[in-house]
């Protein structure tokens, strides 16, 4: 059975290559063949993760482990941390600041959108040592 | 059906084997294979990208030419709107060259713009009461659509699933032609005049249609010069124009907008530009727009790469023609109950690495591995448009790593130092790859 692990970092406040990672990895599924509905809901989830890790945590790393029944990826920044995890689950609950929301990122939709997205989310942080949320899309043709 | 048939074409004896197409083409659709340019066909979306940069002019388009009206006992010619940005000294009145056309041989006119005209008026009336997936997206360009259908599967459903303004045109022409003649519908021959190819192959190859009514495609460059005198000869044009100001506004970028009169959209043009705009929609960062006009050539159909003038001095002219055109002139006769789709549009997947899944990924580890002991220069030399191309080509077995002008010289310096070569010529070799990777 085929498998592949991918590597990536991801700038700190580069707002210009925000999304970035998530766009090489689109097309990585697409070349691939994966269903177009499987495809769109990690696109969505890890576009936001990646804006997340960019406004909260300068930046960090992203793998992406990718089989033909899920596609697992995991981001690790070693940002602030989540203090109250219940309340960024909260949709329109946000910390980002006033430049960043102008911007018109930062409406606190980025945890519960990520969830919506996939069909596993576990998001382990520890305040002043990092956040790592790992995602995963279950594949069903 | 034959799915993959284009237009555009090379001629091999002008191609020198540069890699100025390969780099451009959107599609990674061109190698260099023995010193001549080789267009993957399965990859190829028809945007003319590669005729427009190519220094030789060895990429043709495959279109007719004027001697195809001696096939038909009475010809119509259907311009596209980006015709009448072609000319300078017609004041505003496109009657001139719509006469000009009949001048060097077709029995009448009609206006592409006119049925260009029709499709607003639909598009907004199907927005107003959609309660389908919007926004939705323009399918008159037909390399946006071609790309779409191959890159963009999860967007297919926002497709506006009307007829493209030539197809409209054509049938819309010939049921005129058939009442006002009287002839048979074969015997009538609806020859489009097309600012590009891939509107050339949407006629050989239709999507959406089970058979385009076009009969024939004749470039604007073609007809140019031909046409040029013919106008400088009419002393009173004819009264030929029907369509309206909207329908001269599909000529240039953002015109479709206007004329579907739709205030939340968005326009588009170029194929980088473009291409953001299909990804942004896909990742749902776009904002709420209800329709959305993608055009793959800048400015455009007036920047079409077979037309003959500069795409702003065009647009300049359309905008003028405008001006002085009523914004609707005789909207009759339109079958609109024949502006939908003959049959819905299927996923292309010819961009796919393997068919199955399972080995795409197996095929994708490999030339992954192939890509990491390839430079990552994306030089060109080998005729790939980058390292990871090269790489998933030697990995299907369509190029060898010997390509590589680094590998091969990798190769040749490990030889030489084998060899120990008295006069020195590996450690000096040596000494150069280290000045180059310390620059």
């Amino acid at each position: 059975m085929g498998a592949l692990h991918l590597e990536y970092t991801v700038a700190p406040d580069d707002f210009s290559r925000a999304g970035e990672v998530s766009g090489i990895v689109k097309r990585t599924l697409k070349d691939l063949g994966f269903p177009p509905a499987v495809v769109r809901r990690t696109a969505i989830a890890m576009y936001e993760a990646e804006i997340n890790m960019v406004i909260h945590a300068n930046g960090g790393k992203i793998t992406a482990d990718i089989t033909p029944e899920e596609i697992m990826i995991v981001f690790a920044d070693q940002g602030p941390g989540i203090p109250d995890i219940d309340l960024a689950m909260q949709e329109g609950w946000s910390t980002a600041s006033e430049d960043i929301r102008d911007m018109g990122f930062g409406a606190g939709m980025g945890l519960p959108n990520i969830q919506k997205s996939t069909d596993y989310m576990d998001v382990q942080t520890t305040v002043g040592v990092g956040t790592t949320i790992t995602i995963k899309i279950f594949v069903t043709q | 059906m034959n799915d993959k048939l284009h237009s555009v074409k090379l001629d091999s004896d002008l191609c020198k084997g540069c890699t100025t197409c390969v780099k451009r083409c959107p599609m990674e659709a061109i190698r260099v294979r023995d010193k001549k340019a080789i267009i993957i066909n399965e990859r190829c979306i028809d945007c003319g990208e590669c005729i427009r940069v190519c220094p030789h002019h060895a990429k043709k388009a495959v279109v007719d030419s004027l001697s195809v009206l001696k096939n038909f006992d009475y010809t119509i010619a259907l311009p596209a709107p980006s015709l009448y940005g072609q000319f300078k000294g017609i004041l505003g009145d496109r009657n001139v060259i719509l006469t000009a056309l009949k001048h060097i041989g077709f029995d009448t006119v009609f206006e592409v713009a006119a049925a260009a005209e029709a499709i607003s008026t639909l598009t907004n009336r199907k927005i107003r009461s959609s309660k389908e997936r919007l926004p939705i997206i323009s399918t008159a360009c037909p390399t946006i659509v071609r790309i779409i259908r191959m890159r963009f599967p999860s967007l297919i459903p926002h497709l506006l699933d009307f007829r493209s303004p030539m197809e409209f045109a054509a049938r819309w022409a010939k049921r005129v032609a058939q009442k006002e003649t009287g002839l048979p519908a074969e015997k009538i021959g609806c020859i489009f005049i097309s600012p590009c190819p891939a509107k050339a192959t949407a006629v050989k190859l239709p999507v959406t249609n089970e058979e385009s009514a076009v009969d024939a495609v004749i470039a604007i460059s073609e007809i140019y010069t031909k046409l040029r005198t013919a106008i400088k000869r009419v002393i009173v044009p004819e009264d030929l124009a029907i369509a309206g100001s909207p329908g001269m506004g599909w000529a240039i970028s953002g015109g479709e907008c206007s004329a579907a009169a739709i205030s939340d959209h968005l326009s588009a043009d170029g194929m980088e530009n473009v291409i953001s705009i299909l990804e942004a929609l896909e990742n749902e960062e776009l904002p709420q727009v209800d329709f959305i006009e993608l055009n793959a050539c800048v400015g455009g159909c007036v920047g079409g790469v077979l037309t003959v003038e500069n795409p702003f001095i065009a647009r300049g002219r359309v905008q003028h023609i405008m001006k002085h055109t009523p914004p609707v002139l005789r909207p009759e006769s339109c079958p609109v109950e024949d502006v939908g789709w003959d049959h819905s549009m299927e996923f292309d997947p010819s961009l796919r690495i393997d068919t199955n899944l399972s080995d795409a990924i197996t095929l994708l580890a490999k030339i992954r591995d192939i890509e990491s002991r390839l430079n990552g220069m994306d030089c060109g030399a080998c005729g790939a448009p980058s390292c990871h191309a090269l790489a998933e080509d030697i990995a299907k077995g369509f190029a060898t790593e010997d390509q590589c002008v680094f590998i091969v010289r990798e190769k040749l310096q490990a030889l030489l130092g084998q060899h120990e070569n008295p006069d020195g010529a590996a450690e000096s070799a040596a000494a150069e790859t280290e000045r180059e990777e310390q620059a």
